[in-house]
């Protein structure tokens, strides 16, 4: 027998041994985060009683809707995100089909202007940021939270490469057919686009769900706030200590809908992952 | 042609802008269906038609002679304070039908100080009335953001109300010969005990200690170890991360020296007491062996405490109704031990009027004050959240009454309130309590010695407050 | 979202001649004035602001040069964030590419489960890192948290992993590994299925180990991916903000302190605005500097994995 065929079998066989542990191992935050939220909110922890007690409950779920209102949470954080990412795949689009097509003056210092967005990341210009939506305005608004990333460097270069890929003879043939530039948009570049702007947009709604510190910064009432930031201001009931299987319910409230969204579309989702850095 | 599609198209886009930036500035509704009081529907309901954006609240009350008070407040304890505030809204709509109060929760105590100072300094408009830090005062002062609520006052009691307030809790709300903030939800830590734990130790249950000593020698016969020499049961534990400061002044005050005084400009962290005040506390795991080391956790002491891992901790009041709620034994509450004299700090949130805030909400602000620390209210307030009630008056209330029976814990806090001195509000405070809660932390850690730490304490304290004078 | 991108503005040599020369600026322009707006305008104001004393201390502005750099470097908790900062870069960034790289070439077999098991490391890629933090911060908690119970059976008792200044920022890295570690795997999971099977097979049949093989072939195929994870991940390190807030909030004693935090702490907490401006125009430096100068390097790169 090849003994490196042999050599090869058995590192199969630990490899895979190897994954179940580390699986494990990666999947224990999460499936005690769950078993907490289960346990009575009146049962002390004890040192090794960690886990839901003897009589799992849901309340801690009603508690937490009850405290906070984490109704008003997510439809902010719907509305951010959703608002965001349908002005985006406008803007990007449209700039993304500017710069792939058409040759003018000035192009390329107006894409390296734009690709500063990529250089700076936005989170490192929170504070003079902050001291313009204050100017605008916008303060406590979902807006504050949205506008920043209304232009987005990365769709507009995603959208770019995309679009310089359609064959010039298909623009040319609608040209001469005496289409708009919008129907050619439309009808020859568009399809083609469709999947880098999925990808596109489940990255950002991913970015979106997720941020805090912007929203942290911006937002001062339920009336804007996410989720996110709602969620941090649970945790931090602080003067009387943790309540764990409350904090974890709300940890859970906050995380389900993206996390299922993300189980149905889990192929969708690591495609754009890696667009959206690959591209 | 192409031309007009595509201003169609860029309206269409400005369009979408203006109809977010609308939705962004619209009133929560679902908000109010969670809520369980019934006042939140008709709120939600009447917020629906005239606000729009939160800056255009000037001119919407002068319209109808309605007058609508945001009135932010934190949230340091969990449980029901939304709805309890929820429903002193209610009720205070009904007596005042042409004022409507919007509580709003805004967050920790830092972070509505920080979202308030923002926006004065951005120029918008701020609630009408907020609870905030006592010890925030300065910090809103140097921010133009208050007003001296004399005033008000004058309005509502004048001297008289001032003065049932407890000192203690003026000390931190009056400056310059005026008063900036009305005493809300108060608060001063206070030691608990496991009496079962005491007996089981052959001390008497109703005996906690009294002084520094005993608090060392009690503790090392409340601590319990198994066969292999781990600790079971630890003596005490004093917890020092979350807001170290704090706990500390007790220890200060106790050894004769706050770490602050009248003026707002000067700490004394390099004095002999506070560093034999820091020394002791840090003696108790290092030379007494009786608290864990390093530093302890501010939210898992109470769990500690209930589920009997240590005989003792230091806490604040505002924790006695859980603290009662999951203890199996009997729970003791006593003065934090002296050393030469009793002490502590007071703790927890003020009533501040906003500047910027139109005058007929600042008047409304005022009512609302009234209503709020009235004392059968005030005394409701203490019994539901635990936090002391701030007026001797609401002692003197039947409710207030019946709880003392039933659970005398509840009156340390108060009884030791004659012992309480100022907490750490100078200028600039939020960093001066970090800047000492940093050092507090290094001498617990075991990474500065206690003389070391109030010296390095001292000279960042300085700098910093150097820039006021 | 990513953090960079590899984008080769190359001219295009058979342009067409626009019908409406104004057409194209118009189409840029939404995402030119975002981009101007959020990105450049506040880059010089930050520059130009972090040049004034604005504090609680003055009500207005005063211009003190560079005085709030010179504060800076001479505060120690500056220099302790820098420290920080810089450890926890180092080693979040290597260990997490690492673990990816690893997991990566676990999961590249075939195997039915092979699903699950990519979605057990993936997930926290999903989750908020607010959610993240806060469900660390519950795992971290002395005596009662999971992580306690596990370390009891070894004789690791008491510990406030995020109370101790020795401990409380390597908690935290532990924590951020596991969070990035399957957003990496991804990157190079793709990496490698896009390798051209031939030359393993022709290792396989030269008898190569498999050690051999990944050692020889796998890693400098892959070193392109590597450049490009590494860009992201260090950009994304020095952003990193959302767990210290949750988790310690800079302590004990500033030991888990990062540059991010203490601009948020140094503007928002202390209201220290001008020494926050001079901290984001340090942050924006160290950025840009390394940004470019991967960027560079990239470009300088002949080899080129798949498009």
């Amino acid at each position: 027998m090849n003994p490196t065929r042999a050599g090869r079998r058995w590192s199969r066989w630990l490899g895979i041994a190897v994954l179940c542990i580390i699986a494990v191992g990666w999947l224990i935050p999460l499936v005690w985060v769950i078993l907490v939220s289960l346990r009575p909110a009146d049962l002390p922890l004890r040192e090794g009683d960690i886990l839901f007690g003897s009589r799992p409950t849901l309340e801690n779920y009603t508690t937490a809707f009850r405290i906070a209102p984490f109704g008003t949470y997510y439809f902010n954080t719907i509305f951010i995100t959703v608002g965001v990412v349908v002005v985006q795949i406008i803007t990007v689009t449209l700039a993304g089909y500017a710069f792939a097509r058409y040759t003018f003056p000035g192009q390329n210092v107006l894409l390296f202007i734009i690709l500063l967005q990529v250089l700076i990341p936005f989170t490192a210009l929170v504070v003079p940021n902050y001291a313009t939506i204050r100017a605008m305005g916008l303060f406590d608004n979902r807006l504050a939270i949205m506008i920043p990333y209304f232009g987005s460097a990365f769709g507009t270069l995603l959208m770019r490469q995309t679009f310089k890929s359609v064959p010039r003879e298909l623009d040319d043939a609608s040209r001469i057919d005496g289409a708009t530039w919008w129907q050619t948009l439309w009808h020859v570049y568009l399809p083609g686009g469709t999947a880098a702007l999925v990808a596109f947009g489940l990255s950002s709604i991913t970015y979106h769900w997720n941020e805090f510190l912007w929203p942290l910064v911006v937002t001062n009432s339920e009336r804007s706030r996410p989720l996110t930031v709602g969620l941090a201001i649970f945790t931090q009931l602080g003067e009387l200590g943790a309540q764990w299987p409350l904090v974890s319910a709300a940890t859970l409230i906050v995380v389900a809908p993206l996390f299922i969204l993300f189980l149905v579309f889990q192929r969708q989702f690591i495609n754009s992952f890696l667009r959206s850095g690959l591209k | 042609m192409p031309r007009t599609k595509l201003l169609a198209l860029l309206a269409l886009f400005v369009v979408g802008l203006v109809l977010a930036a609308c939705a962004g500035g619209a009133p929560s509704a679902p908000a109010a269906s969670t809520a369980p009081t019934s006042a939140p529907a008709a709120q939600g309901g009447a917020a629906a038609a005239p606000t729009s954006a939160p800056a255009s609240q000037a001119a919407a009350p002068a319209a109808a002679g309605n007058v609508d008070l945001d009135f932010y407040y934190p949230v340091a304890v969990p449980g029901p304070i939304t709805q309890i505030l929820d429903k002193y809204a209610a009720d205070f709509h009904k007596d005042n039908p042409n004022i409507t109060v919007k509580p709003v929760l805004a967050g920790s105590y830092q972070d509505a100080l920080t979202k308030i100072q923002t926006t004065v300094q951005g120029g918008g408009a701020p609630p009408g009335l907020a609870v905030l830090l006592s010890t925030d005062m300065w910090s809103l002062i140097d921010a133009d953001a208050i007003i001296p609520l004399d005033q008000c006052i004058s309005t509502i009691g004048g001297d008289a109300y001032l003065k049932d307030f407890f000192p203690a809790f003026m000390a931190n709300s009056q400056a310059q010969g005026k008063t900036w903030g009305i005493p809300f939800q108060r608060s001063t830590p206070v030691l608990y005990y496991n009496k079962d734990a005491f007996k089981e130790a052959g001390l008497d249950p109703e005996k906690p200690p009294k002084n520094w000593d005993e608090l060392a020698s009690m503790a090392q016969k409340l601590t319990k170890k198994d066969a292999n020499g781990q600790v079971t049961r630890w003596g005490v534990q004093i917890p020092s991360d979350g807001f170290p400061y704090w706990m500390f002044q007790g220890f200060a005050i106790e050894a004769g020296k706050n770490i602050v005084g009248d003026s707002p400009t000067e700490v004394y962290f390099n004095t002999p007491e506070v560093k034999r005040a820091l020394e002791f506390w840090a003696s108790l795991s290092t030379k007494y062996n009786v608290m864990p080391p390093g530093v302890i956790a501010w939210a898992t002491t109470p769990n500690d405490f209930t589920a009997g891992k240590t005989a003792m901790m230091y806490h604040t009041t505002g924790s006695l109704t859980n603290v009662l709620k999951q203890a199996q034994f009997p729970v003791g509450v006593a003065f934090m031990p002296a050393d030469k004299g009793y002490g502590a700090p007071t703790g927890g949130g003020n009533l501040y009027i906003f500047k910027n805030a139109p005058k007929e909400k600042q008047d409304a602000a005022c009512k609302f004050i009234q209503f709020l620390t009235s004392p059968d209210r005030a005394a409701q307030w203490s019994i539901d959240t635990g936090y002391v009630a701030t007026r001797a008056s609401a002692y003197d209330t039947q409710a207030m009454k019946d709880l003392a029976v039933k659970q005398p814990q509840y009156l340390v806090a108060k009884d030791q309130l004659q012992y309480a001195q100022r907490e750490l509000g100078t200028h600039a405070a939020p960093q001066l309590q970090q800047v000492l809660g940093n050092n507090i932390q290094a001498v617990i850690a075991g990474k500065k010695t206690a003389d070391q730490a109030m010296q390095d304490g001292q000279a960042e304290a300085d700098r910093i407050l150097k820039q006021f004078k | 979202m990513a953090a960079s991108s590899i984008a080769r503005p190359k001219t295009e040599a058979r342009a067409r001649r626009p019908r409406l020369s104004w057409l194209p600026y118009l189409l840029i322009l939404p995402t030119l004035i975002f981009v101007v707006v959020f990105t450049v305008w506040p880059s010089l104001a930050t520059l130009y602001q972090s040049l004034f004393k604005a504090n609680q201390a003055v009500r207005v502005p005063q211009f003190i040069g560079l005085g709030n750099y010179v504060n800076l470097v001479q505060d120690p908790v500056f220099l302790k964030v820098l420290q920080n900062t810089a450890l926890f870069v180092l080693m979040t960034v290597p260990l997490s590419m690492a673990l990816g790289l690893a997991f990566a070439l676990l999961l590249n077999q075939k195997l039915r489960a092979i699903g699950i098991f990519r979605l057990a490391i993936f997930y926290p890629t999903i989750l908020p890192l607010v959610s993240a933090a806060t469900i660390w911060l519950f795992m971290y908690t002395p005596d009662y948290g999971v992580v306690a119970t596990f370390l009891r059976p070894l004789g690791v008792r008491g510990q406030n992993w995020l109370g101790n200044p020795d401990l409380a920022l390597w908690a935290i890295i532990v924590m951020t590994i596991w969070k990035q570690t399957g957003y990496y795997m991804i990157f190079y999971l793709a990496g490698i299925q896009n390798l051209s099977q031939d030359v393993f097979e022709a290792a396989a049949l030269d008898g190569a180990t498999l050690w051999q093989e990944i050692r020889h072939i796998t890693f400098p195929l892959l070193s392109a991916t590597t450049l490009f994870v590494t860009t992201i991940a260090v950009v994304a390190g020095f952003q990193m903000v959302d767990q210290i807030y949750i988790m310690t909030q800079g302590g004990p004693d500033n030991a888990s302190n990062l540059l991010m935090y203490h601009i948020y702490e140094t503007q928002f907490r202390f209201q220290d605005r001008g020494e926050a401006n001079a901290l984001t125009v340090l942050l924006v430096l160290i950025l840009l500097m390394f940004t470019i100068s991967n960027f560079l390097w990239f470009e300088g790169r002949t080899t080129y994995e798949s498009d």
